[in-house]
């Protein structure tokens, strides 16, 4: 089914079943541990030896040499299997480090080796053993220091952000030089580790050419063509079974060398290898979201309208890497007839950067919405106030290109009412609550919607139940449940009576979990599916399928009343489609939004920042199920917090790696970081977005939260902290004098 | 095991939760970090929570263990269990055996006075509130960032308690 003309009125309208805050469809089985991930599938392959993966104890250079005869030696060993045992394997399209193979080190914990014995225990032990000579060569780990060898360079996040290396319009510098109220300050963003609690993790098991794997992944047919790619095979060749995903936010949207290694460990060992790469090993062996620093200028009238605005990005990663977009919000976000924008990109010798949860946005915003907080104050403006008077309500790099909703204005208002934002101290540092100093902050998220190609088949029985099958993925978001729901609303069928089968290669391609463009994608897909099913139910009953209505498991056209299963026959009735998409998506913008209000108490005396309360009001299409929606975004916003006063990669910049990789060092929110958060949803429907009119929310929930603690730090003390996080030691002697 | 006697013979290295998961293919404890860092592999040794990543199974011999398939099972969840449910106590579900374990356990040690940092009185018997709440459950991340759900699951299922 294409989609290119705006939605009308269609099925899903009736919101019987979609729009409904269901429980989650997997929830018994998640909460009594009955779900299947990747590691734990002892059913599927018989005989499962165990692989530990060696990683890299150098930051760049090469091996000179690897002693395996001890470890080859010890008990219970399979297989030992190094990198110089085969040469460099070839990168899949979404990789930017190589996996596997040759003797060059392009990074820390980079695999070098599997092993591969009889259990677990074995093979971690044997790992050990290998001997590795290594000829470490300088690398490039300062991303600072890398700043004048940095080029301008565009990119797109595949995400969702993109910026061209550099962007103008009108003059800049011009009216920058002209604007009685200016802003120019530099902010920094760390190094940010996904952390998903469930480590990456495969099964593999050959038969003769064939290869399956039972994985974690949140992006099923990128992995399926990726994994054949780097091995080599035809990709018809593997299967690839990802039903639950234990948390991803980017962190596995790719192949990563859980999966090969597992392919090639059982390779050679002529066994089915399960293993997942250790916890210390993750934040080095995979990718994480980029450094960056930003340089933001704001110049604005005495009446608080921005003329000129400038957001320029600083990043680095692998050669053939990417920027980070993290000014690509800052294209869109805001009024101002002269603008400019550019990223630049240094080669650094780190692990791998790439997508973590809303990459660009994330960090683009964390700078940009505290520098808007610094602007409202030297404009002696409400930073709320502010916001809205800069609000556009079309792209402002290309003035009558509309967006397809923009309810930012809304979202800051109703935010401002429901938080009590009035009871805000104007100014920093005069609200004392014994020894907490306590601030409210404010911030606008932002993030654009995307639509991607999406299928998905579904089966009619002749009980009247409804099976989907489709290779995307639920990594929490709840895919299971918007499915059932939205196939449910389609047959005319009771939630019970739909089943959801996701994650299987063999399952038609969906538009996999990313980019925050799942939800709404995946759905679209079922949707087109089920109105193909609608026509051959209404066919095999000789009705016309536009006069028929499917209600309470019947199908019914003028007087003619059919149980749905009828139509199915023995043998049930299949249909598949996809959902793809015109031009919609180029001639209106189409974006979510939201407002942040955070409110944070900061020990007068130690600098130790506490959240006490957090809203977001979030405005982004049909929300399909307000209860697993509003857990994304509370997820989201739990996240951002942690990027705002926690989440640091601590990078050696001697050595080339990143110092505190497991979850002792790396630190995340946990319940005692976090209060009990309020989402609101505003009234939306985009039916410029697709057939569902819904949008995304996994993502914009992180977009600005950062920024809003920030500004709400900053209210409460008045320092302005501009290198995140906002750890204590930034603030303590800067803090007001205790009476 | 879950009320019933299990005979295992394992690798002197090997621990708890490899033991359950690997041997016993008791796969609903979760192994997060393997370090004690997560919570994850929580589950409850002769009643009490305990990570059981961190401790050998040879350790154990004798002692009973709870899981969270000994809680409940689809279709006769424990009370904690279809909680988590009705609030969305969870996303990707990952921690979310360990949170279970780790909450149930956590209200007994709430009845039995036992005190926690967020407890300003520790003579008297300490109060079921989101701080107390928070603070004993801080040792089970949920990198989803379900938190305010599970305070809420928790909070109704202790309230039917009480
Ligand atoms: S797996 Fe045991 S604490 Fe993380
Ligand atoms: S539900 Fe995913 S980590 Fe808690």
């Amino acid at each position: 089914m294409k989609f290119d003309t705006p939605a009308t009125t269609n099925p899903i309208d009736q919101l019987k079943v979609v729009g409904k805050p269901v429980d989650r469809i997997d929830g018994p089985l998640k909460t009594t541990g009955m779900a299947p991930y990747a590691y734990e599938r002892h059913d599927v392959a018989p005989d499962q030896a165990y692989g530990h993966v060696l990683g890299a104890g150098i930051g760049k250079g090469r091996i000179a040499a690897m002693d395996t005869a001890v470890a080859k030696a010890a008990p219970g060993v399979l297989a030992v299997l190094t990198t110089l045992d085969m040469p460099r394997l070839e990168k899949g399209q979404m990789n930017t480090a190589f996996l596997f193979g040759g003797a060059d080190i392009q990074h820390y914990h980079q695999a070098i080796a599997v092993v591969v014995a009889e259990t677990f225990e074995q093979a971690r032990d044997a790992a050990a053993m290998i001997q590795v000579r290594y000829v470490r060569e300088p690398g490039r780990f300062d991303l600072a220091a890398e700043a004048p060898n940095a080029k301008l360079t565009s990119a797109d996040s595949g995400e969702g952000s993109g910026a061209a290396h550099e962007e103008r319009i009108g003059d800049f510098e011009a009216a920058f030089a002209q604007a009685p109220v200016t802003l120019d300050a530099t902010y920094t963003t760390p190094d940010e580790s996904h952390a998903m609690m469930e480590p990456h993790a495969t099964i593999a098991a050959w038969e003769g050419d064939r290869l399956t794997v039972w994985t974690s992944n949140q992006m099923v047919a990128w992995g399926r063509r990726d994994l054949a790619k780097t091995l080599g095979i035809p990709a018809e060749k593997v299967r690839l079974d990802s039903p639950f995903v234990g948390g991803g936010f980017g962190g596995k949207l790719f192949l990563r060398a859980d999966a090969v290694l597992a392919a090639l460990g059982a390779r050679t060992a002529g066994r089915p290898v399960k293993l997942a790469l250790a916890r210390p090993l993750m934040a080095n062996n995979t990718t994480h979201r980029p450094a960056t620093i930003q340089r933001i200028r704001i110049g604005a009238g005495r009446d608080g309208r921005i003329t000129a605005i400038a957001h320029e990005s600083l990043s680095g990663d692998l050669p053939d890497g990417q920027p980070e977009t993290a000014v690509s919000q800052t294209k869109l976000l805001y009024a101002g007839a002269n603008r400019l924008t550019a990223m630049r990109l240094a080669v650094l010798d780190l692990p791998e950067g790439n997508a973590m949860r809303a990459p660009g946005e994330a960090p683009g915003l964390m700078t940009l919405e505290v520098a808007m907080d610094e602007m409202a104050e030297r404009l002696e403006m409400d930073p709320v106030e502010f916001r809205i008077l800069n609000d556009t309500q079309e792209d402002p790099e290309h003035p009558g290109r509309r967006f397809s909703q923009r309810q930012l204005v809304r979202c800051l208002r109703e935010g401002a009412e429901r938080f009590g934002w009035n009871r805000r101290a104007a100014k920093p540092g005069g609200h004392r609550e014994g020894r907490w100093l306590v601030g409210m902050g404010v911030a606008a998220g932002f993030r654009n919607n995307l639509v991607m190609a999406s299928g998905a088949r579904v089966r009619l029985d002749g009980g009247g139940g409804v099976t989907v099958e489709t290779d995307m993925t639920d990594i929490g978001t709840g895919s299971y449940t918007i499915i059932a729901q939205t196939a449910a609303e389609m047959m005319g069928v009771p939630l019970e009576k739909v089943a959801v089968r996701l994650g299987d290669s063999s399952f038609p391609v969906s538009a996999g979990s990313g980019g925050q463009w799942g939800g709404n994608s995946s759905t679209a897909g079922v949707y087109a599916a089920c109105m193909k099913l609608r026509e051959a139910v209404a066919q095999r009953l000789g009705v016309n399928s536009a006069e028929a209505s499917f209600v309470d498991g019947e199908v019914r056209a003028g007087n003619r009343v059919a149980p749905l299963g009828q139509a199915a026959g023995v043998d049930g009735l299949v249909a598949e489609d996809r959902i793809e998409y015109g031009d919609l998506a180029k001639r209106y913008q189409q974006s979510t939004f939201a407002g942040h209000f955070v409110e944070v108490g900061v020990d007068a005396a130690t600098g130790e920042t506490r959240v006490r309360r957090m809203l977001a009001v979030c405005a982004a299409g049909r929300i399909l199920n307000p209860k697993s929606a509003r857990s994304q975004v509370i997820g989201a916003m739990t996240m951002g917090v942690g990027a705002a006063l926690m989440e640091e990669l601590a990078v050696d910049k001697r050595h080339g790696f990143f110092v505190n990789h497991d979850l002792a060092g790396y630190e995340v929110p946990v319940h005692a970081d976090i209060p009990h958060q309020d989402v609101v949803f505003l009234d939306e429907v985009d039916p410029i977005s697709s057939p569902m009119k819904a949008k995304g929310v996994g993502e914009l929930g992180i977009c600005g939260v950062g920024a809003a603690v920030a500004n709400a730090i900053h209210n409460a003390t008045g320092v302005r902290v501009r290198d995140y996080p906002i750890t204590l030691d930034k603030l303590l002697d800067r803090l007001p004098e205790v009476a | 095991m879950n009320g019933e006697v299990r005979d295992l013979a394992v690798d002197t290295r090997t621990t708890l939760l490899d033991a359950l998961r690997e041997h016993l293919q008791l796969t609903g404890s979760k192994k997060g970090c393997d370090h004690g860092q997560c919570g994850a592999c929580t589950v409850m040794v002769d009643g009490r929570r305990i990570y059981s990543c961190l401790t050998l199974a040879v350790m154990h011999e004798g002692d009973e263990v709870t899981t969270i398939e000994g809680l409940g099972q689809p279709g006769n969840l424990h009370p904690m269990q279809a909680a988590f449910v009705k609030h969305d106590g969870y996303q990707c579900g990952y921690c979310t055996p360990g949170q279970i374990c780790a909450s149930v356990a956590m209200l007994e040690e709430i009845k039995a006075g036992m005190p926690s940092h967020a407890t300003a009185d520790l003579t008297a018997a300490p109060r079921l509130t989101p701080e107390e709440i928070r603070e004993r459950m801080s040792g089970n991340i949920c990198r989803c960032g379900a938190y305010s759900n599970i305070v809420d699951a928790i909070t109704e299922v202790a309230g039917r308690q009480a």
